[in-house]
């Protein structure tokens, strides 16, 4: 699946997205394992409480199910308007 | 289309005058422009956006707001990119036969963009703007 940043998650990060080959049941799953990559993303998610997410474009919950989905997204709480 | 995400600046007056031109039903039509301030430190900023979701979103949102209030018709544009000081942010045109609906749907709009739509503003000086609480807590006067 397509794994997209935005904001300060991209910077820390330091791509804006990726692709990610995973076994991960929920999006709670999916970010351990990418914690797990190296420094830069477990700075990136260390704080889960400033994290958003958004599956197939629809803004959801870390344990919302990856099944079936095509895109995920990782940003911090929007400032639109 | 009634939604716009885009980088280039809009024109109020001409999208007021698009929204009643041929018609004579629309009896209140309420335009809400947000503008960039110029923050102590620094006087741009840059707004980053999640291409595909925030026209997904800006739809939802204005589909929610036509379904709360019987508006005639509705706008809402919000610009991405690199803004000044000044420049034009977002834009919501609501219509309605009386003031009411056009006001409270333009507010209820507002306040949905702020924390709802993926758009991210970074400013020149001081790095990412926080999310505020206060725009968080405004969402529940309307659940």
């Amino acid at each position: 699946m397509q794994v997209l940043y935005f904001a300060w998650m991209r910077e820390r990060i330091g791509v804006p997205k990726e692709k990610v080959v995973t076994s991960a049941a929920t999006v709670a799953e999916l970010v351990e394992e990418l914690k797990a990559r190296g420094e830069r993303y477990a700075m990136a998610f260390a704080d889960m409480a400033s994290v958003r997410v958004a599956v197939d474009q629809e803004l959801t919950e870390l344990s919302a199910s990856l099944k079936g989905v095509r895109e995920v997204a990782f940003f911090p709480p929007m400032t639109g308007g | 289309m009634a939604v716009s995400v885009q980088a280039e600046d809009f024109n109020v007056g001409a999208e007021m005058a698009a929204m009643s031109a041929g018609r004579a039903d629309i009896g209140a039509l309420v335009s809400f422009t947000g503008l960039v301030r110029d923050m102590a430190g620094g006087s741009e900023m840059v707004l980053e956006h999640y291409p595909g979701m925030t026209e997904k979103a800006l739809v939802s949102i204005e589909a929610e707001a036509r379904g709360r209030w019987a508006l005639q018709d509705c706008r809402i544009i919000h610009r991405f990119g690199p803004l000044n000081a000044g420049a034009q942010i977002v834009l919501v045109l609501t219509a309605s036969p009386h003031r009411h609906a056009a006001f409270e749907a333009a507010e209820f709009i507002m306040d949905f963009l702020k924390s709802r739509a993926p758009f991210w503003k970074k400013e020149a000086g001081s790095g990412w703007v926080d999310a505020r609480e206060a725009d968080e807590t405004a969402l529940e006067r309307w659940k």
